[in-house]
């Protein structure tokens, strides 16, 4: 059961061999024997997952099942999801009931998926390892005293551990790809604007976007099938024509153009990704690509770009968590400003106090043009590195992380050293371009190692195609972690 | 660039984040290297460079000027800390004659 890709547990509910309920049971009682060790979720309500087990069955033999009803799947805990505790990995949402969906969770609900419960992030999706979640760290299955990365921490890790067969995450600047990376999964973080941000809470509004995240390519794309669509509840939502993301999973890749920005391969890769990576080119030149060398010249500064925009943005969003309307209040405070200053100062963790006030630095009188408006304009020359290179190849490659997982409290006492983790991950959210991460090897302490795959604007399903050709040529995926306990 | 404990004072403050000296003091450093980070951006020419605000090119939708939303004050402001009469409740800010 465990190991079953999401098409084979829906060949099994539509062939009558096993009940919604009965699969919920059983990711529910593996939720219960591993996750006191990996700490992947933050709240499991066994009765409420039953209840819509029990409803997607319902579904099917009324004849109205999706070729997904009855799979189950869990949410990362920064949608909103009616009825159930909804924290962003922060103290203060420890409290805060949803009082409505997400549009990705009604689009999961409408399915008839049932939800297994809400995982673990670093809190309101800042960070890199986990770490940052008020509800402690998330472990890495395939060794606990590693971390899982992040913010999706808790949804990679419930994946790998199988806990579940499959998990949404979102994605401010790797946030899918680099959890997916360090614990072995596929993770896809689609074109801005594809997935609707409505109930999802808000980090940096111009980048968030969520995506699926399950062991294979074949998984991603039936789970991008539910999740994209317009939703006139976001203001960026895009109207488009309703795509069949697994329509070219079974094309040859003969002719295919593989790109690869040499600013990839330099300082700083480690070796074993770097011998993965080049193993997995090799890999695919075998299924018919042809590789072309390209720069992004100015992905150097997407970190720097990164930590003025996503800061700015952030501190203006997450402005809304005063106290007032919901989630935690100071207990004692002796005016109305004392009691803002003091909510925030104890509801919010240092990495997140840390960036809303770069945020609000960069944004203050003086400092806009040289700070903010700079980082604009460098964006631009980032994204337009990413137009040009698309002019000579169809999809672009590369390691997901310059490393692979590291251990618990090695990094969080140096933001920096942390931030330096997203470093190939956060231009394609800058530019706005769907990226993705498959497994693709191990290094020598047996920890995963991730490709990354950029493709243009709205190609999702040819990066879904090369995904899903070289994962039938090669079974990283299919490895899981062994001696859970 | 270099914040001081004052910068960092001041920040916090912006931010509504109430800080302590030790806490501006033990922020700075880590500001700092951050802010330094930050700083190489300065070296590039940006003249006649557009901002870019966006990943898409979207303009604002317009809907039609009718009510979508039902009335659910209840359900929101159960999730309250503090509410009374259907109002959330705030230190007073008004001096009372």
């Amino acid at each position: 059961m465990s190991d079953a890709s999401l098409s084979a547990l829906a060949a099994q509910l539509a062939a009558k061999q096993v009940s919604s309920r009965e699969l919920a049971q059983q990711y529910l009682d593996r939720i219960t024997t591993l996750n006191p060790s990996i700490n992947a979720f933050i709240t499991v309500d066994a009765d409420k997952t039953l209840a819509e087990a029990s409803l997607a069955d319902a579904l099917r033999a009324a004849g109205n099942a999706s070729p997904l009803t009855g799979v189950p799947i869990a949410h990362k805990d920064i949608f909103c999801t009616d009825g159930w505790l909804t924290t962003c990995g922060s103290k203060m949402l420890h409290n805060f009931i949803a009082p409505y969906d997400a549009h990705v969770i009604q689009r999961f609900k409408a399915a008839g998926m049932p939800s297994l419960g809400k995982t673990n992030m670093d809190e309101f999706a800042m960070g890199s390892s986990n770490e940052t979640s008020y509800f402690g760290p998330v472990k890495n299955p395939w060794d606990t005293d590693y971390v899982p990365g992040g913010s999706s921490g808790g949804a990679a890790a419930c994946v790998a551990a199988r806990m579940a067969p499959a998990a949404t995450g979102t994605d401010t600047g790797g946030s899918i790809r680099q959890p997916a990376a360090l614990c072995g999964i596929t993770g896809l973080k689609p074109t801005y604007g594809l997935v609707s941000r409505f109930g999802m809470i808000a980090f940096a509004s111009s980048l968030d976007q969520a995506g699926p995240m399950a062991p294979s390519a074949e998984d991603c794309a039936l789970l991008l099938n539910v999740m994209t669509g317009f939703d006139p509840n976001d203001s960026t939502s895009l109207e488009r024509e309703k795509e069949d993301y697994t329509r070219d999973l079974d094309k040859p890749l003969a002719g295919l153009r593989v790109g690869l920005p040499c600013e990839f391969f330099t300082e700083g890769l480690n070796n074993e990704v770097a011998a993965s990576v080049e193993a997995a080119i090799a890999e695919l030149k075998k299924l018919g690509a042809t590789t072309v060398e390209i720069s992004l010249s100015n992905s150097k500064l997407a970190i720097p770009v990164y930590y003025v925009l996503a800061p700015a943005e952030a501190s203006s969003n997450l402005s809304r968590f005063d106290g007032v309307r919901y989630g935690y209040r100071a207990p004692e405070y002796a005016n109305l400003d004392d009691m803002y200053s003091k909510t925030r100062a104890q509801g919010f963790g240092a990495e997140v106090k840390r960036r809303i006030m770069i945020g609000a630095y960069v944004l203050s009188h003086g400092y806009y043009d040289a700070y903010y408006l700079q980082a604009q304009k460098i964006r631009r020359l980032i994204a337009d590195d990413f137009t040009e290179a698309f002019k000579t190849c169809d999809v672009i490659l590369g390691p997901t992380v310059p490393g692979t997982a590291f251990k618990l409290g090695e990094k969080s006492g140096d933001p920096v050293e942390m931030y330096l983790n997203d470093l190939y991950t956060i231009p394609a959210n800058l530019a706005g371009l769907p990226g993705m991460s498959l497994p693709c090897g191990f290094d020598a302490k047996g920890m995963p190692i991730g490709l990354q795959l950029v493709g243009n604007y709205f190609s999702e399903a040819r990066m879904l195609n090369v995904a899903h050709q070289f994962q039938r040529a090669t079974d990283w995926h299919t490895r899981a972690p062994e001696g859970l306990k | 660039m270099s914040l001081t404990p004052d910068d960092v004072k001041r920040i916090a403050r912006l931010a509504r984040i109430e800080i302590d000296d030790a806490q501006a003091q033990a922020s700075q450093g880590q500001l700092n290297t951050i802010f330094d980070l930050i700083a190489t951006m300065q070296a590039v020419d940006t003249q006649n460079i557009a901002p870019m605000a966006h990943a898409q090119e979207v303009y604002q939708r317009l809907r039609a000027d009718t009510v979508t939303e039902s009335d659910r004050h209840a359900a929101f402001q159960a999730i309250a800390p503090a509410v009374e009469n259907d109002l959330y409740l705030v230190p007073q800010v008004i001096e009372c004659p």
